[in-house]
Protein backbone atom coordinates (compact mmCIF):
# COMPACT_ATOMS: atom_id res chain seq x y z
CA UNK A 1 0.00 0.00 0.00
CA UNK A 2 1.43 3.36 -0.62
CA UNK A 3 2.16 5.73 1.47
CA UNK A 4 1.58 9.93 1.71
CA UNK A 5 4.61 11.56 3.68
CA UNK A 6 4.54 14.59 4.31
CA UNK A 7 7.95 17.15 5.20
CA UNK A 8 6.93 19.76 7.12
CA UNK A 9 8.30 22.13 10.18
CA UNK A 10 6.72 25.37 10.18
CA UNK A 11 10.13 27.13 9.84
CA UNK A 12 11.63 28.23 6.90
CA UNK A 13 15.14 27.27 5.78
CA UNK A 14 15.65 24.21 8.26
CA UNK A 15 16.06 22.21 5.87
CA UNK A 16 12.65 20.80 4.32
CA UNK A 17 13.52 20.64 0.70
CA UNK A 18 16.92 18.80 1.35
CA UNK A 19 14.77 16.54 3.54
CA UNK A 20 12.43 15.79 1.37
CA UNK A 21 15.16 15.07 -1.76
CA UNK A 22 17.67 13.01 0.44
CA UNK A 23 14.08 10.69 1.84
CA UNK A 24 12.89 10.30 -1.72
CA UNK A 25 16.64 9.30 -2.95
CA UNK A 26 16.94 7.02 -0.15
CA UNK A 27 13.65 5.33 -0.67
CA UNK A 28 14.44 4.99 -4.50
CA UNK A 29 17.72 3.17 -3.22
CA UNK A 30 15.74 0.58 -1.75
CA UNK A 31 13.59 0.03 -4.88
CA UNK A 32 10.99 1.83 -3.63
CA UNK A 33 8.77 3.24 -6.46
CA UNK A 34 8.81 6.96 -5.07
CA UNK A 35 7.43 10.79 -6.00
CA UNK A 36 8.75 14.04 -4.21
CA UNK A 37 6.37 16.36 -4.79
CA UNK A 38 7.16 20.36 -4.36
CA UNK A 39 4.27 22.16 -2.83
CA UNK A 40 5.83 25.12 -2.36
CA UNK A 41 3.85 26.57 -5.03
CA UNK A 42 5.27 30.28 -6.98
CA UNK A 43 8.97 29.72 -4.92
CA UNK A 44 9.74 26.20 -6.66
CA UNK A 45 13.16 24.72 -5.06
CA UNK A 46 12.79 20.91 -5.14
CA UNK A 47 14.06 21.29 -9.10
CA UNK A 48 17.27 22.52 -8.15
CA UNK A 49 17.73 20.03 -5.37
CA UNK A 50 17.07 17.59 -6.98
CA UNK A 51 18.76 19.16 -10.04
CA UNK A 52 16.10 18.22 -12.95
CA UNK A 53 15.80 22.46 -12.81
CA UNK A 54 16.52 22.37 -16.41
CA UNK A 55 13.79 19.84 -17.83
CA UNK A 56 10.40 21.43 -16.24
CA UNK A 57 8.07 21.31 -18.41
CA UNK A 58 4.71 20.58 -16.74
CA UNK A 59 4.08 21.26 -13.27
CA UNK A 60 1.33 20.26 -10.38
CA UNK A 61 -0.32 23.23 -10.95
CA UNK A 62 -0.84 22.45 -14.54
CA UNK A 63 -2.08 18.94 -13.84
CA UNK A 64 -4.53 19.77 -10.83
CA UNK A 65 -6.12 22.80 -13.63
CA UNK A 66 -6.48 19.73 -16.34
CA UNK A 67 -3.70 21.48 -18.46
CA UNK A 68 -1.56 18.48 -18.55
CA UNK A 69 -1.64 14.95 -17.33
CA UNK A 70 0.33 13.35 -14.39
CA UNK A 71 2.46 11.41 -16.29
CA UNK A 72 3.69 14.68 -18.61
CA UNK A 73 4.44 16.60 -15.56
CA UNK A 74 6.64 13.33 -13.99
CA UNK A 75 10.08 13.93 -13.99
CA UNK A 76 12.03 10.78 -13.68
CA UNK A 77 15.10 10.96 -12.20
CA UNK A 78 18.58 9.91 -14.39
CA UNK A 79 20.45 8.63 -11.46
CA UNK A 80 17.74 6.31 -9.78
CA UNK A 81 15.25 4.04 -11.41
CA UNK A 82 12.42 4.53 -9.08
CA UNK A 83 12.75 8.09 -8.22
CA UNK A 84 10.43 10.77 -9.66
CA UNK A 85 9.90 14.77 -9.26
CA UNK A 86 6.33 16.64 -9.22
CA UNK A 87 7.61 20.08 -9.68
CA UNK A 88 5.59 23.06 -8.68
CA UNK A 89 4.71 25.79 -10.44
CA UNK A 90 7.02 28.84 -10.52
CA UNK A 91 4.84 31.41 -11.41
CA UNK A 92 1.61 30.94 -9.81
CA UNK A 93 0.10 31.76 -6.58
CA UNK A 94 -0.61 29.21 -3.71
CA UNK A 95 -4.26 29.89 -4.45
CA UNK A 96 -4.05 27.83 -7.58
CA UNK A 97 -3.81 24.69 -5.36
CA UNK A 98 -7.08 22.83 -4.10
CA UNK A 99 -8.41 20.50 -1.62
CA UNK A 100 -10.03 18.85 -4.29
CA UNK A 101 -7.14 18.69 -6.78
CA UNK A 102 -4.54 17.94 -4.48
CA UNK A 103 -6.63 14.77 -3.50
CA UNK A 104 -7.31 14.10 -7.12
CA UNK A 105 -3.78 14.23 -7.91
CA UNK A 106 -2.29 11.84 -4.78
CA UNK A 107 -5.15 9.41 -5.85
CA UNK A 108 -3.75 9.14 -9.13
CA UNK A 109 0.00 8.80 -8.08
CA UNK A 110 -1.09 6.46 -4.74
CA UNK A 111 -2.05 3.60 -8.12
CA UNK A 112 1.27 3.81 -9.29
CA UNK A 113 3.57 5.05 -6.29
CA UNK A 114 4.67 3.21 -3.05
CA UNK A 115 6.07 6.27 -1.67
CA UNK A 116 4.73 10.31 -2.33
CA UNK A 117 7.22 12.57 -0.47
CA UNK A 118 5.76 16.12 -0.17
CA UNK A 119 7.77 18.49 0.49
CA UNK A 120 5.58 21.57 2.64
CA UNK A 121 6.92 24.78 2.26
CA UNK A 122 7.21 27.59 5.26
CA UNK A 123 4.49 28.61 7.34
CA UNK A 124 1.30 27.47 7.82
CA UNK A 125 -1.03 28.57 5.08
CA UNK A 126 -2.86 27.01 1.85
CA UNK A 127 0.52 25.36 0.73
CA UNK A 128 1.71 24.10 4.16
CA UNK A 129 -1.71 23.25 5.13
CA UNK A 130 -2.45 20.88 1.52
CA UNK A 131 1.06 19.49 2.07
CA UNK A 132 -0.28 17.69 5.02
CA UNK A 133 -3.62 17.52 4.52
CA UNK A 134 -3.50 14.03 2.94
CA UNK A 135 -0.59 12.85 4.79
CA UNK A 136 -0.19 9.15 6.20
CA UNK A 137 2.74 10.02 8.15
CA UNK A 138 4.74 13.06 8.98
CA UNK A 139 8.61 13.94 8.88
CA UNK A 140 8.64 16.97 11.39
CA UNK A 141 12.28 18.53 10.41
CA UNK A 142 13.53 20.74 12.98
CA UNK A 143 17.12 22.63 13.97
CA UNK A 144 18.24 22.32 17.33
CA UNK A 145 16.83 25.96 18.26
CA UNK A 146 14.27 27.67 19.93
CA UNK A 147 12.25 29.21 16.86
CA UNK A 148 12.57 26.07 14.92
CA UNK A 149 11.05 23.93 18.56
CA UNK A 150 8.51 25.81 18.80
CA UNK A 151 6.78 26.16 14.95
CA UNK A 152 7.42 22.21 14.85
CA UNK A 153 5.14 21.74 18.03
CA UNK A 154 2.66 24.58 16.49
CA UNK A 155 3.03 22.42 13.17
CA UNK A 156 1.85 19.03 15.35
CA UNK A 157 -0.61 20.90 16.75
CA UNK A 158 -2.01 21.21 13.22
CA UNK A 159 -1.26 17.58 11.84
CA UNK A 160 -3.62 16.83 15.04
CA UNK A 161 -6.05 18.74 13.56
CA UNK A 162 -6.42 19.89 10.61
CA UNK A 163 -5.44 16.40 8.47
CA UNK A 164 -7.84 14.27 6.68
CA UNK A 165 -6.80 11.56 8.98
CA UNK A 166 -7.47 13.64 12.33
CA UNK A 167 -11.13 14.82 11.12
CA UNK A 168 -12.16 11.43 10.24
CA UNK A 169 -12.49 11.46 14.14
CA UNK A 170 -12.44 7.99 14.95
CA UNK A 171 -9.14 8.39 16.54
CA UNK A 172 -6.76 7.99 13.69
CA UNK A 173 -4.11 10.29 13.72
CA UNK A 174 -0.80 10.92 11.17
CA UNK A 175 2.40 9.45 12.35
CA UNK A 176 4.54 12.22 13.35
CA UNK A 177 8.16 11.50 13.81
CA UNK A 178 11.25 14.28 14.29
CA UNK A 179 13.93 15.02 12.03
CA UNK A 180 16.67 16.33 13.77
CA UNK A 181 19.22 18.40 11.37
CA UNK A 182 22.21 20.88 11.18
CA UNK A 183 22.98 19.13 14.58
CA UNK A 184 25.95 19.70 15.95
CA UNK A 185 27.75 17.11 18.79
CA UNK A 186 30.52 19.13 19.97
CA UNK A 187 28.04 22.27 20.82
CA UNK A 188 25.63 20.47 22.15
CA UNK A 189 27.94 18.75 24.50
CA UNK A 190 29.42 22.47 25.40
CA UNK A 191 25.85 23.15 26.31
CA UNK A 192 25.77 25.52 23.41
CA UNK A 193 23.18 23.65 21.81
CA UNK A 194 19.63 21.83 22.93
CA UNK A 195 20.70 18.12 23.05
CA UNK A 196 18.60 15.61 21.56
CA UNK A 197 16.80 14.43 24.62
CA UNK A 198 15.86 18.34 25.04
CA UNK A 199 14.34 18.50 22.12
CA UNK A 200 12.62 15.30 22.05
CA UNK A 201 11.29 15.70 25.80
CA UNK A 202 9.84 19.34 24.27
CA UNK A 203 7.87 17.79 21.38
CA UNK A 204 7.30 14.07 23.16
CA UNK A 205 7.62 12.62 19.18
CA UNK A 206 9.64 9.67 18.09
CA UNK A 207 12.83 10.30 16.62
CA UNK A 208 13.23 9.26 13.23
CA UNK A 209 17.24 10.45 12.64
CA UNK A 210 19.73 12.81 13.55
CA UNK A 211 21.17 14.64 11.04
CA UNK A 212 24.73 16.29 11.64
CA UNK A 213 25.33 19.98 10.46
CA UNK A 214 27.83 18.91 7.46
CA UNK A 215 29.74 20.70 4.89
CA UNK A 216 28.02 17.60 2.65
CA UNK A 217 24.59 19.68 2.13
CA UNK A 218 25.76 22.25 0.58
CA UNK A 219 27.77 20.46 -1.95
CA UNK A 220 24.84 18.43 -2.61
CA UNK A 221 22.76 21.58 -3.03
CA UNK A 222 25.18 23.12 -5.07
CA UNK A 223 24.97 20.30 -7.65
CA UNK A 224 21.63 19.17 -7.46
CA UNK A 225 22.38 16.10 -5.85
CA UNK A 226 20.26 14.46 -3.34
CA UNK A 227 22.75 13.82 -0.31
CA UNK A 228 21.56 10.99 0.77
CA UNK A 229 23.18 9.78 -2.64
CA UNK A 230 27.22 10.81 -1.15
CA UNK A 231 27.02 8.33 0.97
CA UNK A 232 30.42 8.97 2.18
CA UNK A 233 28.76 12.01 4.26
CA UNK A 234 28.41 12.04 7.90
CA UNK A 235 24.99 13.57 6.88
CA UNK A 236 24.49 10.93 3.81
CA UNK A 237 24.45 8.15 6.02
CA UNK A 238 22.42 9.98 8.95
CA UNK A 239 19.59 10.07 5.86
CA UNK A 240 19.86 7.06 4.84
CA UNK A 241 19.43 5.26 8.72
CA UNK A 242 16.29 7.79 8.60
CA UNK A 243 15.09 6.23 6.00
CA UNK A 244 15.73 2.94 6.54
CA UNK A 245 13.80 3.69 10.03
CA UNK A 246 10.90 5.32 8.00
CA UNK A 247 10.55 1.86 6.26
CA UNK A 248 10.21 0.18 9.27
CA UNK A 249 13.42 -1.08 10.21
CA UNK A 250 15.30 -0.96 13.83
CA UNK A 251 18.38 0.48 13.24
CA UNK A 252 20.39 2.13 15.90
CA UNK A 253 20.56 5.76 16.38
CA UNK A 254 24.06 7.20 16.14
CA UNK A 255 25.48 10.68 16.35
CA UNK A 256 27.60 12.24 13.80
CA UNK A 257 27.94 8.59 11.92
CA UNK A 258 31.33 8.54 9.93
CA UNK A 259 32.90 11.43 11.56
CA UNK A 260 36.53 10.67 11.89
CA UNK A 261 38.63 11.33 14.55
CA UNK A 262 40.23 15.04 13.80
CA UNK A 263 43.63 14.48 13.20
CA UNK A 264 46.72 16.24 15.06
CA UNK A 265 47.50 18.56 12.18
CA UNK A 266 43.79 19.55 11.85
CA UNK A 267 43.25 20.22 15.89
CA UNK A 268 46.25 22.36 15.30
CA UNK A 269 44.44 24.45 13.09
CA UNK A 270 41.30 24.49 14.75
CA UNK A 271 38.35 24.10 12.79
CA UNK A 272 36.68 21.01 11.29
CA UNK A 273 36.64 21.08 7.75
CA UNK B 1 46.73 28.80 2.80
CA UNK B 2 47.69 31.90 1.88
CA UNK B 3 44.63 33.02 0.16
CA UNK B 4 44.85 31.83 -2.81
CA UNK B 5 44.24 27.86 -3.88
CA UNK B 6 44.86 25.78 -7.18
CA UNK B 7 42.83 25.53 -9.53
CA UNK B 8 41.27 22.33 -9.33
CA UNK B 9 40.79 20.73 -13.07
CA UNK B 10 36.88 19.46 -11.92
CA UNK B 11 34.94 22.49 -11.32
CA UNK B 12 34.26 23.55 -7.49
CA UNK B 13 30.45 22.84 -6.67
CA UNK B 14 30.05 26.48 -6.11
CA UNK B 15 31.12 26.87 -9.52
CA UNK B 16 28.50 24.49 -10.18
CA UNK B 17 25.97 25.97 -8.31
CA UNK B 18 26.75 29.46 -9.62
CA UNK B 19 26.48 28.08 -13.40
CA UNK B 20 23.31 26.55 -13.11
CA UNK B 21 21.78 29.41 -11.50
CA UNK B 22 22.81 31.51 -13.71
CA UNK B 23 21.34 29.29 -16.90
CA UNK B 24 18.16 28.71 -14.56
CA UNK B 25 18.15 32.40 -13.83
CA UNK B 26 18.71 33.50 -17.25
CA UNK B 27 15.66 31.95 -18.23
CA UNK B 28 13.10 32.65 -15.85
CA UNK B 29 13.86 36.37 -16.15
CA UNK B 30 14.06 36.76 -19.73
CA UNK B 31 9.88 35.31 -19.69
CA UNK B 32 9.55 37.85 -16.86
CA UNK B 33 8.63 34.67 -15.02
CA UNK B 34 5.88 33.67 -16.95
CA UNK B 35 7.88 31.43 -18.38
CA UNK B 36 6.34 27.49 -19.65
CA UNK B 37 3.15 28.67 -18.90
CA UNK B 38 2.53 28.78 -22.93
CA UNK B 39 3.43 25.09 -22.84
CA UNK B 40 -0.16 24.10 -22.16
CA UNK B 41 -1.65 26.62 -24.60
CA UNK B 42 0.69 24.96 -27.09
CA UNK B 43 -0.07 21.33 -26.55
CA UNK B 44 -3.68 21.99 -27.04
CA UNK B 45 -2.70 23.86 -30.42
CA UNK B 46 -1.32 21.42 -31.51
CA UNK B 47 -3.70 18.58 -30.63
CA UNK B 48 -6.44 21.00 -32.18
CA UNK B 49 -4.02 20.98 -35.49
CA UNK B 50 -3.59 17.08 -35.72
CA UNK B 51 -7.22 16.76 -34.69
CA UNK B 52 -8.10 18.21 -37.94
CA UNK B 53 -6.65 15.49 -39.92
CA UNK B 54 -7.05 13.07 -37.45
CA UNK B 55 -8.40 11.60 -34.55
CA UNK B 56 -6.05 11.44 -31.75
CA UNK B 57 -6.05 10.55 -27.91
CA UNK B 58 -5.56 14.33 -25.41
CA UNK B 59 -2.91 11.62 -23.77
CA UNK B 60 -1.19 11.39 -27.51
CA UNK B 61 1.38 14.34 -27.35
CA UNK B 62 4.42 14.59 -25.03
CA UNK B 63 6.32 17.44 -24.84
CA UNK B 64 9.80 17.54 -23.37
CA UNK B 65 12.30 20.43 -22.83
CA UNK B 66 16.02 20.63 -22.22
CA UNK B 67 17.45 23.85 -21.32
CA UNK B 68 21.04 24.75 -21.75
CA UNK B 69 23.11 28.18 -22.06
CA UNK B 70 22.72 29.59 -24.70
CA UNK B 71 19.89 26.73 -26.18
CA UNK B 72 16.65 25.31 -25.38
CA UNK B 73 15.19 21.97 -26.94
CA UNK B 74 11.66 21.58 -27.10
CA UNK B 75 10.96 18.29 -27.98
CA UNK B 76 7.44 17.27 -29.16
CA UNK B 77 6.06 13.55 -29.32
CA UNK B 78 2.69 12.81 -30.95
CA UNK B 79 1.47 9.37 -31.01
CA UNK B 80 -0.12 8.65 -33.87
CA UNK B 81 -2.87 5.43 -34.14
CA UNK B 82 -2.55 4.59 -37.56
CA UNK B 83 1.57 5.20 -38.50
CA UNK B 84 4.71 5.29 -36.57
CA UNK B 85 5.40 7.96 -33.91
CA UNK B 86 5.94 11.62 -35.46
CA UNK B 87 8.99 13.36 -33.76
CA UNK B 88 9.60 17.22 -34.27
CA UNK B 89 11.96 19.05 -32.80
CA UNK B 90 12.53 22.39 -33.11
CA UNK B 91 14.47 25.02 -30.85
CA UNK B 92 12.87 28.82 -28.91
Amino acid sequence: MSKVIVVTSGKGGVGKTTSSAAIGAGLAMRGHKTVVIDFDVGLRNLDMIMGCERRVVFDFINVIQGDAKLKQALIKDRRLENLHVLPTSQTRDKDALTKEGVKAVLDELREEFDYIVCDSPAGIERGAHLAMYYADEAVVVTNPEVSSVRDSDRVLGLLNSKSALAEKGDGSAVKAQLLLTRFDQNRSANGEMMSVEDVLEILAIPLLGIIPESTSVLKASNEGTPVSLDERSPAGKAYIDAVGRLVGEQIEMRINPGEQRRGFFQRLLGRTA
Amino acid sequence: MFGFSFRQRKPSSAQTAKERLQILLAHERSSGGSNPDFLPLLQRDILEVVRRHMEIDGDAVDVKLERSDDLSSLEINIELPYAKPLKARTAS
